[in-house]
């Protein structure tokens, strides 16, 4: 029985349109948790709540810079799940943040608070394919759905287990390098996109290197979607507030529905 | 016997692992692949024993300290990974790595570096095997090592400045991370201690094994037996398990010392951080915390994972020394030996100068893992010109 991440992206994708899921740092700013029913309102089918790590080595600049503010403002797992299970988004709901935060809490543990807090998916972008055997078996108990990533260093073979281990969706990575907006869309984000497509019946979206609209319908072509992260938190950080995020988010949706 | 090989999934017991991002994954099993590989090929083996004796120096001498010895009432004898080329034991760990990842067709070494030790020695490496060479460096540790910078730059390397976080050590690693996922097809990251994912922390030792061999046979033939401690600084933990793997079989106590404010073994709890699962300080959220040490070397709030391991089978165990001991611990080996040792070994030899009681007509080898040029200028500051 697939979870609500993977229905949305599903539903969105039996009706003909390009899946958008959307980061946000939580804990970034008063209002971070209007900022999410903004996106949402905006148009996203999936967002991303990202937990800040003291150590984030998947990502670049933009969102370390996030998560430093975020935990200098003393933002922790669990006031940000607080504030979470309060929010009332309107769309599914993943958490992204990095393994010592769920191992330190106790995978069990996690799992159950993702839940109480009504969040459906985690990804956690440093527990590769082998690893993740004690926190999915968690994560499953618990009915979270766990979305792995998928590297064009991968071999078809390693990308087809991947596949068969992800739930939700597979989140192709679109270049080799960590989060952050490039001038222009990596040639090998279509690649992975098109690779994953054949593997699996998963919707398959790209991201790392998605940062505008332009990029994103180029990037959603070969597969059912994308995740757009650093381009929107830097909104955040520059003080869009809910609004002018809700705004950027909008011009995303709008570019992926050919409007 | 040596120290015991890691399950096929990399762990000590429970510590270890290979936890990162998935770009890295076929990375980190190329390099498993082709170090099994080079290991067992006669020709590899042959080239880096040449470059270890003929352009390193090894096997480094041991040197039994009289002077001190009866000032604090034990037989200390010091391996003095001092006196290799570049001046620590990193050299034993690069020259290998290079020579691999040279055979591995990678045109760029990545390294990180603390005290800048580790980074001198990559960039020695790659000049000499005509590589690229990138040293990610704290900003904190910039500013208290130039001289190590500076030599990073003469040797042709590129020096990085991480101004994320605590801007040491662990930042460091986190660029060097960074950059190795973007450039992992001409890359090779040349990691520096016992630590980060599987193959490293075992392939690291093996490189290191060397010293241990050493060690043994030369203080056996000093003393016509075992020592009864080894004692070695631990941040990484990469000289400490060098020295370690020669006497894990004897009748010997083994004993890692770790500065008060990086006590990963002392006062840290399990966690997974720069890929593996280990002794860790970090808050009760799972938030890493920034280690404070007198020494860049071992700035370092986490320890490789098969430290963990000995320590939680009770193998070896770990002391911790504050910044104040180190510096008098500094001062004392030069004045009595004449031999200014690096803030890191100065480390072991503070417990072995604070525990003296204890160690009372006992032998003990120390790892003297690096010489204390690079500290000159940071102790004039702490010191103000005077002596002791």
């Amino acid at each position: 029985m697939p979870g609500p991440v993977e229905r949305a992206l599903r539903e969105r994708r039996d009706t003909g349109g390009k899946a958008l899921v959307v980061y946000v740092t939580g804990g970034l700013g008063d209002d971070w948790t209007d900022t999410v029913r903004a996106v949402a309102d905006a148009g996203a089918d999936v967002i991303e709540i990202g937990v800040p790590f003291s150590d984030p080595v998947m990502d670049g600049p933009t969102i370390q810079a996030a998560n430093d503010r975020a935990l200098g403002s003393g933002a922790t797992p669990s006031s940000i799940l607080n504030q979470v299970r309060d929010l009332d988004a309107g769309a599914p709901l993943a958490v992204m943040t990095y393994y010592n935060i769920a191992f330190r809490a106790g995978l069990e543990r996690f799992a159950a608070s993702l839940a109480a807090a009504g969040v459906s998916g985690c990804i956690l972008p440093d527990l590769p394919l082998e690893e993740t055997g004690p926190w999915v078996g968690a994560a499953d108990d618990a009915g979270i759905e766990t979305i792995l990533l998928a590297a064009p260093t991968g071999s078809d073979e390693r990308l087809a287990r991947v596949c068969a281990r992800s739930r939700g969706f597979v989140y192709g990575v679109g270049l080799l390098g960590v989060t952050g907006v490039r001038s222009e869309l990596a040639a090998s984000a279509s690649v992975i996109a098109a690779r994953l497509k054949k593997l699996t019946d998963l919707p398959v979206l790209v991201g790392v290197g998605v940062g505008t609209p332009e990029q994103a319908v180029q990037a959603a072509a070969a597969g059912d979607g994308v995740v757009v992260g650093s381009a929107v938190v830097q909104r955040m950080l520059d003080g869009a507030g809910p609004t002018g995020v809700g705004e950027l988010v909008s011009r995303f949706r709008a570019a992926l529905d050919g409007v | 016997m040596r120290l015991s090989d890691p399950t096929p999934e990399g762990r000590f017991g429970e510590f270890g692992g290979r936890y990162v991002p998935e770009t890295l994954v076929p990375a980190c099993e190329g390099l498993e692949t082709a170090f099994r590989a080079a290991w067992a090929d006669p020709g590899f083996r042959s080239r880096l024993d040449g470059l270890l004796a003929d352009y390193a120096g090894r096997p480094s001498p041991m040197t039994e300290c009289e002077n001190l010895s009866a000032e604090l009432g034990c037989r200390l004898l010091l391996k003095r990974e001092d006196l290799n080329h570049t001046g620590s034991h990193k050299i034993n760990n690069v020259l290998g790595q290079a020579l691999l990842a040279q055979r591995m067709g990678k045109t760029r070494l990545v390294a990180e570096t603390g005290a800048g030790q580790h980074g001198v020695a990559t960039a020695t490496a790659a000049a000499l095997l005509d590589m690229e060479c990138c040293v990610y460096m704290g900003e904190v540790d910039i500013r208290r090592q130039e001289l190590n910078v500076f030599r990073m730059q003469l040797l042709g390397a590129e020096v990085k400045t991480a101004m994320s976080g605590s801007r040491t050590l662990k930042d460091a690693i986190n660029e060097a991370m960074r950059d190795w996922v973007a450039t992992v097809e001409e890359s090779h990251y040349c990691l520096g201690s016992v630590m980060g994912p599987h193959p490293y922390p075992w392939m690291v030792r093996t490189f290191h094994e060397v010293l241990g061999h050493e060690a043994r046979e030369q203080s056996e033939a000093i003393l016509g037996t075992t020592p009864d401690v080894v004692t070695a600084c631990v941040g990484g933990g990469s000289n400490a398990i060098g020295i370690f793997s020669g006497f894990v079989d004897a009748d010997t106590e083994l004993v890692g010392v770790e500065p008060a404010g990086g006590a990963a073994v002392g006062r840290g709890v399990p966690g997974v951080v720069h890929g593996s699962q280990s002794y860790l300080m970090q808050d009760e959220f799972g938030q890493v915390l920034e280690a404070e040490s007198i020494s860049a070397g071992l700035d370092y709030p986490g320890v490789g994972p098969e430290h963990s391991h000995l320590a939680a089978i009770g193998r070896a165990r770990y002391e911790n020394v504050t910044d104040a001991e180190v510096v008098e611990a500094f001062q004392l080996l030069s004045r009595t030996e004449g031999i200014i040792p690096a803030l890191e070994p100065a480390h072991a030899l503070a417990w072995v100068s604070r525990d003296r009681a204890s160690l009372a007509g006992r032998s003990v080898v120390l790892n003297l893992s690096g010489r204390g040029d690079k500290d000159v200028a940071q102790m004039m500051d702490i010191l103000g010109g005077k002596r002791a």
